[in-house]
């Protein structure tokens, strides 16, 4: 599928998504609340096939968090970006996709560990390498009381 | 024994502390292995002992900076991490790196995928109470650092790579010295076979361990020969070719059994390829600058860019979001090791505890590249 097809084949899966041309690859972004179904039909619909989640990242921009995906399809070697924001900070939201792509239960949860993103239905949320109750060091407001050196 | 007396012997299960300073986990990994007998029920790896928050780091150096940290995630494939940056940065100011750049970075990562490749072959046997291999290993890898030695003054932390090109030109022994090791080493790795790869007892433990489907590969994102040995086909050199790979012919090793075993000859037989590729190459190093003139301050434009590399132990991503300062705004490395980590309790789930060990010396893991 060419890029052009596929931006116009994504647009049409749900609602609430807009697709566009990123730098380097087509770039969906969608509402938190349709991004499960969005991301499930990713991964079932026969010319599609996204089955392999290559990222996930955490971002904490200055007035919203997102998610970023990286996906690609092994047997049409396409790849595409799929983000979605939530703009509340104090209980950053989103939907889980571990149960379409398992490998996003850790890296959610690395996500939860650094940002404070919280995925709604994972059954994994514990800290991954910080202790309970560390603060979110990923996230652009934190402050290290323990730097010594201040720039 | 009767059955009355069975029935009084309570059964339980129990927790057993694997790490963090236990041999065969090759780092600071702690797994909680929870048994019933000698069964494994559960594996819960704990990490983090030694993370050393390298993506907050990032936040407030210098691109060039950055090359600098890479290294230390997975520290044997050092140049891929360097290499992996570097190309990122090359990308998003749209630099063309000379020739002869692409194919210096590509014999050295080469060079870098075999010495982590003994490395592993030479740990694995000693997991599984095999000490020769581990001299016999180690023998050969000292060849290839001494060769980076030579070449860039490093021999575990590169460095090599630098926006826009290498640090340094190859030094003029370079070509002579790999010859030498390819010829050497090529005569040498039908030993590694004749050592453990077609001995009884190491065919034993291995056949039929762990085994992995595509399927689950991919659902897990278990990449490099870990995930090629299932049948994935996830060679980012084949399908996203970077630097020189698309100029080489190698081939890309896929297998059908997934299991322990092929997990290893899914490495031995990369070794191969990795030789293939630099005979392609050593003799035909292009002429030209090994560094494309870079400003002084490296500034990205505004926006996010994404490279994908093939380390020793699967694919690296690195994701750069940038604001247009001389800062990333965010960086995210995707580290193959962190997601294959995760398949372990798959694999090892019903197995004896014995058997994890050997599970995991063919995951090759390499804790600094989960703690990164």
């Amino acid at each position: 599928m060419s890029q052009d097809e596929l931006i116009s084949r994504l647009s049409q899966l749900t609602e609430e998504v807009t697709v566009s041309m990123g730098p380097q690859y087509v770039t969906c972004q969608v509402a938190p609340t349709h991004l499960h179904q969005f991301c499930k039909k990713l991964k079932e619909e026969k010319d599609l096939a996204f089955d392999y989640l290559i990222s996930l990242t955490g971002v904490d921009m200055p007035e919203y968090m997102t998610t970023v995906y990286h996906l690609e399809s092994t047997t049409y070697r396409h790849m595409i970006v799929v983000k979605s924001n939530t703009a509340n900070r104090t209980e950053p939201t989103l939907p889980s996709v571990c149960d379409i792509w398992p490998t996003a239960l850790w890296h959610e949860r690395e996500s939860h560990d650094l940002l404070g993103l919280v995925y709604e239905n994972n059954p994994d949320q514990r800290r991954l390498f910080l202790e309970d109750g560390w603060g979110f060091p990923l996230r652009k407001d934190y402050s290290d009381p323990t730097r010594i050196v201040e720039r | 024994m009767s059955n009355n007396l069975q029935d009084k012997i309570e059964t339980q299960e129990y927790i057993v502390n694997m790490g963090p300073q236990h041999p065969s986990t090759h780092g600071v990994l702690r797994l909680m292995v929870n048994l019933e007998g000698e069964i494994v029920k559960n594996v819960d790896p704990v990490v983090g002992y030694i993370h050393s928050g390298i993506e907050k780091m990032t936040e407030s150096l210098a691109y060039p900076q950055i090359i600098h940290l890479t290294d230390r995630m997975d520290y044997l494939s050092a140049h891929m991490n360097n290499e992996a940056v570097a190309l990122c940065i090359e990308n998003a100011l749209q630099v063309e790196v000379s020739d002869r750049v692409k194919v210096i970075r590509t014999l050295m990562a080469e060079l870098q995928r075999l010495a982590s490749h003994q490395l592993w072959w030479c740990v694995m046997g000693m997991d599984m109470g095999a000490l020769t291999t581990f001299f016999y290993g180690l023998r050969d890898r000292e060849m290839i650092l001494d060769i980076f030695e030579e070449t860039c003054g490093a021999r575990l932390t590169l460095n090599y790579s630098t926006p826009g090109g290498v640090m340094f030109d190859l030094h003029p022994n370079f070509q002579k010295r790999v010859k030498e090791f390819t010829k050497y080493f090529r005569k040498v790795l039908p030993e590694y076979n004749q050592l453990l790869t077609g001995n009884v007892i190491f065919k034993e433990r291995t056949v039929g361990l762990g085994p992995l489907s595509k399927e689950d590969a991919i659902a897990y994102g278990v990449t490099g020969p870990t995930g090629r040995a299932s049948g994935f086909a996830c060679d980012v050199r084949k399908h996203n070719p970077y630097s020189a790979y698309d100029r080489v012919q190698f081939n890309e090793i896929l297998r059908t059994d997934g299991d322990t075993f092929g997990r290893y000859q899914a490495r031995i037989d990369e070794m191969y390829e990795s030789l293939n590729i630099i005979d392609q190459l050593i003799d035909n190093i292009p002429e030209g600058d090994y560094q494309a003139k870079m400003k002084g301050v490296i500034k990205l434009p505004e926006g996010e860019f994404y490279q994908r590399v093939e380390t020793a132990r699967g694919e690296l991503g690195v994701y750069i979001l940038s604001d247009g300062k001389k800062n990333p705004y965010r960086v995210k490395f995707r580290s193959p090791v962190f997601s294959n980590l995760w398949v372990l309790n798959h694999l090892i789930k019903g197995q004896k505890i014995a058997d994890l060990v050997a599970v995991m010396s063919t995951l090759d893991l390499v804790i600094p590249d989960i703690d990164r």
